[in-house]
């Protein structure tokens, strides 16, 4: 139990995975500028997360012990149909929420953190209940990041910024002082 | 002539339209693998095969790849070089491959490539595909290069695993963390930015002194 709470911590706290690990940057750059859209686009992540977390153990344990080359084809493959087949289930079942997330679903196949996500539980060996904590932990922390970086960026639309600096450049810098706010979480783990 | 489309192609990618700096694509590995400058060359050379291979693949058979399904088989074909470009690695640099980790796997992800074959590689000739991945290749493996030299300098006092200054330089150990990634790169696009804003006035100014000049 302690150790899945600790998986679940490091995963969105101290190896945050935009912040430390550089994943995921596309969305936390691009779609960063309301609160409400990064919000949206965090859940919509975590919840294919989950999913591919699932998948990515079943693949693991029954397929690919007998083809381990096979593993990154499996899983890009996995993690595209899973989009499409939530985008559908989605549709289906909430056409509201479906409308609500728009663009923000098929969009979520090329973000790097579901990939690796599944690419990092495989390579710790996680088992089952240790990966879908891990996914959860990573999708919240994914989520954290994109609505910190959005609330700043709403806050900086506001205020006179030179135009030199303005745009991704000082998304960047901002970027930059949070990753080091989230360094001080660090010392979480050497103190056990 | 047709060696100067070839060339336009190519220059296009490393410098105008360098994917890095002037478009801000494939940040990804970018900031997660620069933390020297060995493993940002290795990256890039992987990104450069990866890209330069699915891109003449993909326009070869542009042709037969039907519209719907497009995404999908550029990425099988991505995801076939990323795995070649994976063992490669394993087998000849150890060391490198095991640093680099995760991210090997992850430039399948990367979406400057799928972002090439979809914009260039599936609608033009295999010559100009080629030229066209060498150059975005090429821009960003410049990209790759500078950030990756500028965070070993300044975090580690060395270049290429070589120190550069004496025993009283104190390395500045925030750059080979993570925040350094994403302040590096912030400064390197204030910088071009900042050329770009001169060009503009210069250009302006130009054309004020021909108008007045008239």
């Amino acid at each position: 139990m302690e150790n899945l709470l600790w998986v679940f911590v490091s995963a969105v706290l101290v190896n945050n995975f935009v912040l430390t690990y550089f994943l995921g940057l596309c969305p936390f750059l691009g779609v960063s500028n309301s609160l409400e859209t990064s919000a949206r686009l965090g859940l919509a992540t975590t919840f294919v997360m989950l999913v591919t977390a699932v998948c990515a153990w079943i693949l693991n344990t029954y397929v690919l012990i007998h083809a381990p080359y096979l593993r990154l084809i499996c899983f890009i493959v996995v993690i595209a149909s899973t989009v499409q087949f939530i985008e559908m289930l989605i549709k289906k079942l909430s056409p509201a929420l479906f409308r609500a997330m728009g663009i923000f679903l098929p969009l979520i196949t090329t973000n790097c953190a579901i990939l690796g996500l599944a690419i990092f539980a495989t390579n710790r060996g996680y088992g089952f209940w240790e990966g879908i904590v891990y996914a959860l932990g990573a999708g919240i922390g994914f989520t954290l990041a994109l609505v910190l970086l959005a609330g700043l960026r709403e806050e900086a639309e506001l205020s006179s910024i030179p135009k030199l600096i303005q745009g991704t450049a000082m998304n960047l810098i901002i970027a930059g002082i949070l990753s080091m706010a989230f360094m001080g979480f660090a010392g979480l783990f050497s103190s056990t | 002539m047709k060696k100067n489309e070839s060339y336009e192609e190519f220059i296009k990618g490393v410098w105008r339209d360098n994917p890095v700096f002037a478009q801000v694509l494939g940040m990804c590995p970018m900031l997660a693998v620069t933390n020297s400058a060995i493993n940002a060359v290795a990256m890039g050379m992987a990104t450069f095969f990866v890209l330069v291979g699915s891109s003449f693949l993909v326009s070869s058979f542009r042709n037969w790849i039907p519209k719907q399904v497009r995404i999908s088989c550029f990425i099988i074909i991505i995801a076939t070089f990323v795995t070649i470009a994976d063992y490669t690695l394993l087998a000849l640099v150890p060391k490198v491959h095991k640093e680099l980790g995760a991210f090997i796997p992850l430039i399948v992800a990367n979406c400057l490539i799928l972002g090439r074959q979809e914009a260039f590689a599936s609608r033009y000739p295999t010559r100009l595909a080629v030229m066209d991945a060498l150059g975005m290749a090429a821009g960003f493996l410049l990209a790759l290069f500078s950030l990756g030299a500028v965070r070993e300098i300044l975090g580690d006092g060395a270049l290429f695993g070589v120190k550069l200054f004496s025993e009283n330089f104190e390395p500045w150990v925030i750059m080979i963390l993570p925040p350094g990634g994403f302040l590096t790169l912030g400064v390197i696009l204030l910088f071009f930015n900042w050329i770009k804003f001169k060009k503009d006035e210069f250009l302006e100014d130009v054309a004020e002194a021909e108008r007045s000049g008239n």
